[in-house]
């Protein structure tokens, strides 16, 4: 089963944080893929909130504003979609992830119509 | 026949939870197959072998409800399904009599034992929520009804209607897994099962809200859930302890009220009234559960209850012991109500004003704020210290968030004594005044 695995944490944190700490992370989120060769279906990292516009649609009036859809204390960074034959193996995958650390990992269902 | 739905509802739902993957189905199933056997054997006699008999049925019941459902997209899935149950179903129930035999029981049995512990680790899964784990446990593997679970947590029938629908929607939508787990995780989703029995026993035995500060069917459902968990995983000793720590309690619930629905406190409970049996296995099991390592917090708590038990009167209870137990308990699990009880077990080593400096400590640190029992635990040192004045606005402080009617009254009553202590004094002192 698909599964949309959203990655939430502090932007400050990956900003600030130190060259080689940010380097070693980064191998992490690319090393995913190696680590569940047959889960990890693909995913990017995000720039920041700061680059995010929101659109809404409102009585056929197209309404555009600066900055993400809300303003939380953690903010989505990026996101994996994943194939997993169950919750507990998308769990898994999550738990590698470096941000879960520090941050929070929502794990989705993918609609199927 | 209420003994028998009892005892065999959760290995029916169980097993074809297994093979349909479909809670609402299997719960349907099995009422179905329990209606009709209520039916049929009026009339024809019980057959030699009941569960068979009502398990084939609900596997039939099971195939028969599939094919009614419309065409989906899920057809090729449902019709392996399909092909599943009806190669465990025999030509008919009664054959199940003679198709068995006594080896065949035991084999079934063991794979029932099997589907009922993947049961009870899907409805205790951390994905689903503490009430949702606790609802749908009580549900399906001792077939409470709906109404009967929400009667014993204290909200409307729909609300626990709604919050069992959604638990089962999250297992299918999530695809939650129907599995014991692994190994290497088996020990940290204990801990969640273990954990959900813990409240359902708590809730039975100290009720947050409403009349009755106990309510027995809870903690009735929750010891034979324990058992059920020790059963089904003989090499654990964490459910051995949690059992333990179960029995040596509740074997206090007949002493706790007094005729009048009224609380009873521990140093006053008639002891004679407690069930020595159970506290007796109870003790048993924490003898053995303290054995075991990593000392789990459990044992260390049954341990407590279990000193209590030895104690023929209040006075002759071994609070020095406690003292230690608790000292143990803070360092393998420590929280605010652990420290708690562990100053209120100093007050009877090192004296009440002991005991109120750390309950100060405790409050000061805000980690229990709304909850009744510092304040009601600061009145009750202040009264044991005779500063009433004191102890008074304590015991209104603890008024203020109490949940059940019996604690409140047991406040009430210990604040009337503060108060009319309050009056004497001022009248003794007025009086002297005027002589003066």
């Amino acid at each position: 089963m698909e599964y949309l695995v959203l990655i939430y944490e502090p932007e400050a944190a990956w900003e600030n944080m130190p060259e080689p700490q940010k380097k070693a992370e980064l191998a992490e989120y690319m090393g995913l893929g190696a680590a569940f060769p047959d889960r990890v279906r693909g995913g990017h990292g995000l720039k920041p909130t700061r680059t995010a516009t929101t659109v809404r649609v409102r009585e056929g009036k197209v309404m555009t504003t600066d900055g993400p859809f809300a303003e939380t204390r953690e903010q989505l960074g990026g996101y994996y979609v994943i194939e997993a034959k169950d919750l507990d193996a998308a769990i898994e995958v999550a738990a590698k992830i470096p941000a879960a650390r520090r941050g929070s990992i929502e794990i989705r269902p993918v609609m199927t119509y | 026949m209420g003994a028998l739905h009892r005892a065999e509802w959760g290995r029916i739902v169980a097993s074809l939870i297994r093979t349909t993957r479909d809670f609402e189905l299997a719960e349907e199933a099995a009422q179905e197959a329990f209606a009709e056997a209520l039916a049929a054997w009026a009339e024809r006699g019980v057959p030699r072998e009941p569960r068979a008999w009502i398990l084939t049925t609900a596997r039939r019941r099971a195939i028969d409800r599939i094919r009614r459902r419309e065409r989906s997209r899920e057809h090729e899935a449902e019709l392996a399904v399909i092909a599943e149950l009806a190669r465990s179903v025999v030509a008919s129930p009664d054959d199940a009599r003679e198709a068995g035999g006594d080896e065949g029981a035991d084999a079934g049995a063991a794979a029932l034992d099997d589907d009922r512990l993947r049961l009870v680790f899907t409805c205790c899964h951390p994905a689903l929520a503490p009430e949702a784990q606790v609802a749908l446990t009580l549900r399906t593997l001792l077939g409470l009804e709906t109404e009967e679970i929400a009667r014993a947590f204290l909200v409307p029938t729909a609300t626990m209607a709604q919050r069992l629908v959604r638990a089962k929607a999250k297992i299918r939508e999530a695809r939650i897994p129907y599995e014991v787990p692994p190994p290497e995780r088996l020990a940290e989703r204990l801990e969640g099962v273990l954990h959900a029995l813990y409240l359902v026993f708590n809730e039975g035995y100290a009720a947050t809200r409403g009349e009755a500060l106990v309510r027995q069917e809870l903690c009735a459902e929750a010891i034979r859930l324990a058992r059920l968990v020790v059963e089904l995983l003989p090499e654990r000793h964490e459910p051995i302890a949690l059992l333990a720590l179960m029995l040596l309690v509740d074997a206090r619930r007949p002493a706790r009220l007094g005729e009048d629905g009224e609380l009873v406190l521990l140093e006053e409970q008639d002891r004679s009234r407690w069930d020595r049996a159970l506290a007796d296995e109870g003790r048993a099991l924490a003898v053995r559960a303290l054995r075991a390592r990593p000392l789990h917090p459990y044992a260390v708590q049954a341990a407590i209850a279990a000193v209590h038990a030895d104690a023929a009167r209040a006075e002759a209870t071994d609070w020095a012991q406690i003292e230690k137990l608790y000292d143990v308990l803070r360092e393998l699990a420590p929280s605010p109500i652990v420290e708690l009880n562990a100053a209120v077990a100093s007050a009877f080593v090192r004296g009440a004003a002991h005991a109120l400096a750390r309950v100060e400590e405790i409050e000061s640190s805000g980690a229990l704020e709304g909850n009744h029992l510092v304040a009601a635990t600061r009145a009750d040192l202040l009264w044991r210290l005779e500063r009433r004045e004191e102890a008074a606005r304590a015991y209104r402080e603890a008024l203020a968030s109490v949940g059940t009617a019996p604690e409140r009254r047991f406040l009430e009553r210990r604040l009337r004594a503060c108060e009319g202590a309050e009056d004497e004094e001022r009248a003794r002192r007025e009086g002297a005044r005027e002589r003066c």
